[in-house]
């Protein structure tokens, strides 16, 4: 039994057990390590990634529900850190240890998707779910404005 | 289109930056190769010959920034762009030990004081030899050579990249002498420098442990004895070897360990193991008992510091007071839950991972498998937070011990849970805090006492009864108070303890500093003016606290439901003051904001100083909002992070963050701020509801019931 996906606009197949969590698919099956395990519990956010768009926790998603759907993950934002996400987050030094940020980054894409001019409460909202040890909070809530200021521009 | 597996590593093998080619750590910054031979002045500088400069770092990479800072030491020196050189971090070796503890190690908020001057030294060092290679090859006196940007220049222009002039250079004596720059001609050092390892952690390139692959390499998951310390008595593998994946099942020391072709399957396959363990003495213990045995404690007091004669001057005191303070066990709570790879071969293992301290990790997998020292090499990756529960190795000796059972490269990895029930916990502490005031209610006599559990003892064998320096931080106030006592009981509660992001400061902090708020208020003085008024002797005290009450407006009006509490400490070598504004809504606190000023005396990179400021504070918050550690049985009872909550950004305050202009010789900053949030939170909440509160975590529970 194999699960289908497009991963970060490239069509995967796997084999993993369908109620594997997708993860392990991403990290141990297909290789790709920019996405973190923090708790297993879908509560520290450092797996997050993108189902069609929409900010998930893979730990707690198995890799059934992706099938035939869009999974984004840290690589696809750029190689070359020019998404806005990731220069705004150069610009303001947010990683400190770095392990959770990551799934800071897609969740606050996931935000800008739909939301070019967030408020506080509105970060705060979409960020809650994204643990940061480091305490790094006050730089992501900067950088994901400096970031949505740029994407209004564009 | 189907990618098979093979095909999707080839292509990510390139999007990955050699991350499957293995032990390329932890991560390039300079995509591009040094080509040619590779030259070594010293054990700080590698310079090929295409003028590729790589710089070592001998301390690990835990977010505070010594993968920028620790180079930014050497380039200034050795006049190179920091933006352009390569880093490495450092192998074992007796070279890279942290000579401020004895090991090769991160931790203690050392790194920058450490290599504050050894360092600059390095640095300096290779530039002294790169001139005199130019000079020989030239045939001119190095007095008339100087370097700049990579390059060594002489008279008339003439230039040679330090590529062209390594090889002769790394064939001269190292210099023992060097002049160091004066500091007014620091180019790097003090200057706001944006981190080198940033870009890799914003596309998925940085390797930590948890990312790496060695060829052939198979996973395990760890199934340790609920309570720390119990053994295997027996194991049933049977289920779990007829599970998917499953390559072995082995038991080692801690546990027994299921081995499989991918995390989840090792996972999926321990649940299904059936162990009946022998608990050991930790399952008598519980938090109550943990509490009576210290706070009933018998062992002798260990002195700290004594001035004056304080029980002669709390005899004729014209009011004393006591108190009796309380800090939980804490759990670290890395990002990163613990984890190494190791890879058995022959007699001799290499070990990757996530390292505070790389010569204790060396010295015991050697030790585990019957090794030597020298048998064991270490590689050190980025680490998803250490906050010293890295200092420790457990987990890379499991590693080493499971890849010697099953013959195969072995990552192992642990899950939340057991990082949370099997860490080596911040000690429970207790103080007895006592005082006696003159008739003005000025101090005339303090007397400290901590009971608590020595962590050094454990880890190093510090002797009992010797003063274990770790427990003794920050006991010391800076207050003039003429008659002083400081002594601590060292009570070993059977629970393994372990040093946690500034260790005692935060113990001690919190008694020195609630209590002397308690001595304003029996004094009826306002707790600032109470402090300012005892730093008299103390500049660089009264100057960071001054200044921490003029940036917070302190005595102005506050807005309704808002209050504001005061703490100082020093730590490190760095004087802090901090002022937090809160509100308290049905015993639960939210923390507005933080003013934090620090004299730390010369700073490497300001920013990262910054940046230390603030994630500090937001660590020493989760433990004072709510995070705790309780046993029942042995047992830990917390497993994750919805019964061990960490704060999350909407519980993030504020920070203004001052930084004292200095040119006394550096402090430690990665830790300091960690410990003022307790006592200036619990100094708030008084001012907010008249309620001491004398226990750790200010939670809604230790409030009602305060």
């Amino acid at each position: 039994m194999t699960t289908s996906f497009n991963l970060n606009g490239k069509q995967v197949t796997v084999k993993a057990e369908p109620d594997t969590p997708l993860l392990w698919v991403i990290r141990d099956e297909i290789g790709l390590t920019g996405t973190k395990f923090g708790c297993g519990m879908a509560l520290c956010g450092a797996c997050t990634v993108q189902l069609d768009g929409a900010p998930i926790r893979s730990c707690q998603t198995p890799v059934s529900a992706a099938a035939g759907k869009k999974v984004a993950t840290v690589e696809s934002l750029s190689k070359d850190n020019s998404h806005p996400l990731q220069k705004a987050w150069i610009a303001h030094d947010v990683p400190q240890c770095g392990y959770c940020q990551s799934g800071q980054l897609m969740s606050a894409a996931a935000l800008l998707r739909t939301n070019k001019n967030p408020s506080d409460a509105d970060i705060e909202n979409a960020m809650s779910g994204n643990i940061c040890r480091c305490g790094t909070y006050n730089r992501i809530r900067a950088a994901i404005k400096s970031a949505a200021a740029e994407m209004r521009k564009a | 289109m189907t990618t098979t597996r093979r095909d999707f590593l080839k292509v990510t093998a390139v999007v990955g930056g050699g991350l499957t080619l293995g032990v390329s750590l932890p991560g390039a910054i300079v995509e591009a190769q040094a080509a040619g031979t590779l030259h070594t002045p010293n054990a700080w500088v590698h310079i090929a010959d295409d003028n590729t400069i790589t710089l070592i770092s001998a301390r690990s990479e835990m977010g505070q920034g010594v993968y920028t800072s620790m180079p930014m030491l050497i380039a200034e020196e050795l006049s190179v762009d920091i933006r352009k050189v390569k880093v490495e971090i450092a192998p074992v070796g007796e070279v890279y030990t942290n000579t401020l503890l004895g090991g090769q190690l991160t931790g203690g908020s050392t790194s920058v004081r450490e290599g504050w001057e050894k360092l600059r030294i390095a640095g300096a060092q290779v530039r002294t030899m790169l001139i005199s290679a130019a000079a020989e090859k030239w045939q001119v006196s190095a007095d008339k050579l100087h370097v700049s940007d990579g390059k060594v220049i002489g008279p008339g222009g003439r230039k040679a990249t330090y590529g062209e002039l390594a090889d002769a250079a790394s064939k001269l004596p190292v210099p023992k002498d060097v002049v160091l720059k004066d500091p007014k001609d620091f180019k790097i050092i003090g200057k706001a420098t944006k981190r080198l390892d940033t870009p890799t952690k914003v596309n998925g390139k940085a390797v930590y442990g948890i990312d790496v692959k060695l060829p052939g390499m198979v996973y395990a998951s760890l199934e340790q004895c609920p309570v720390i310390g119990g053994k295997v008595t027996s194991f049933d593998a049977s289920k779990a070897k007829a599970m998917p994946g499953v390559i072995d099942v082995v038991q080692i020391r801690d546990g027994v360990a299921v081995v499989a072709d991918s995390y989840w399957h090792a996972k999926k396959a321990r649940e299904a193991l059936a162990i009946t363990w022998d608990e050991g003495p930790v399952a008598k213990i519980d938090n109550a008992s943990m509490m009576e045995g210290i706070r009933n404690a018998k062992d002798a007091p260990t002195p700290i510091k004594k001035t004056g004669d304080a029980d002669a001057a709390m005899k004729t005191a014209a009011k004393t007071m006591q108190a009796e303070y309380w800090s939980p066990l804490l759990a670290h709570a890395t990002m990163e839950p613990q984890n190494f790879t190791a890879d058995y071969k022959d007699g001799k293992c290499l070990v990757v991972g996530p390292a505070q301290f790389q010569q204790g990790t060396q010295g015991n997998v050697a030790a585990a498998l019957g090794l030597k020292p020298e048998d064991v090499t270490v590689k050190t990756t980025f680490l998803g937070g250490g906050f010293g529960r890295r200092l420790e190795y457990d987990f890379a000796v499991q590693a080493a011990e499971i890849s010697k059972a099953v013959g195969k490269p072995v990552k192992l990895l642990w899950s939340r849970e057991d990082d949370t029930t099997h860490d080596f916990y911040r000690p429970m502490a207790f103080h007895r805090m006592a005082a006696g005031l003159d008739a003005s209610g000025k101090p005339v006599a303090l007397t400290f006492q901590l009971t608590s559990q020595s962590v050094t003892q454990r880890a190093f064998g510090l002797p009992k009864g010797t003063l274990d320096p770790f427990m003794a931080e920050a006991s010391v106030v800076g207050y003039d108070i003429p008659n002083m006592t400081q002594e601590l009981i060292e009570h070993d509660s059977g629970l393994r303890v372990g040093y946690w992001r500034s260790v005692s400061h935060a113990l001690n902090a919190f008694a020195n500093e609630s209590f002397i708020d308690e001595m304003a208020a029996a004094a009826g003085k306002d707790p600032y003016q109470y402090r300012l008024a005892l730093l008299d002797k103390q500049p660089r005290y009264a100057n960071v606290l001054k200044t921490a009450a003029t940036k917070a407006g302190w005595g102005k009006p506050l807005p309704a439901g808002r209050s504001r509490g005061i703490a100082l400490m020093e730590g490190y070598d760095t004087y802090m003051a901090q002022v937090a504004e809160i509100s308290v809504k049905d015993n639960e606190i939210t923390v507005h904001k933080i003013w934090v000023v620090a004299d730390l005396g010369q700073m490497v990179n300001p920013d990262t100083v910054q940046a230390q400021l603030e994630s500090s504070i937001a660590f020493g918050l989760s433990s004072t909002l709510g995070a705790e550690i309780t046993l029942d049985k042995g047992r830990v009872q917390q497993t994750n992070f919805h019964d061990y909550p960490v704060i999350r950004m909407s519980q993030m305050p504020r920070i203004d963050v001052t930084l004292v202009k200095s040119t006394e010789k550096p402090g430690g900053i990665g830790e300091p701020a960690t410990a003022l949030v307790g006592p200036v939170v619990a100094n708030a909440l008084f001012a907010a509801t008249g309620k001491r509160v004398r226990k750790i975590p200010l939670s809604p529970d230790n409030i009602k019931s305060a």
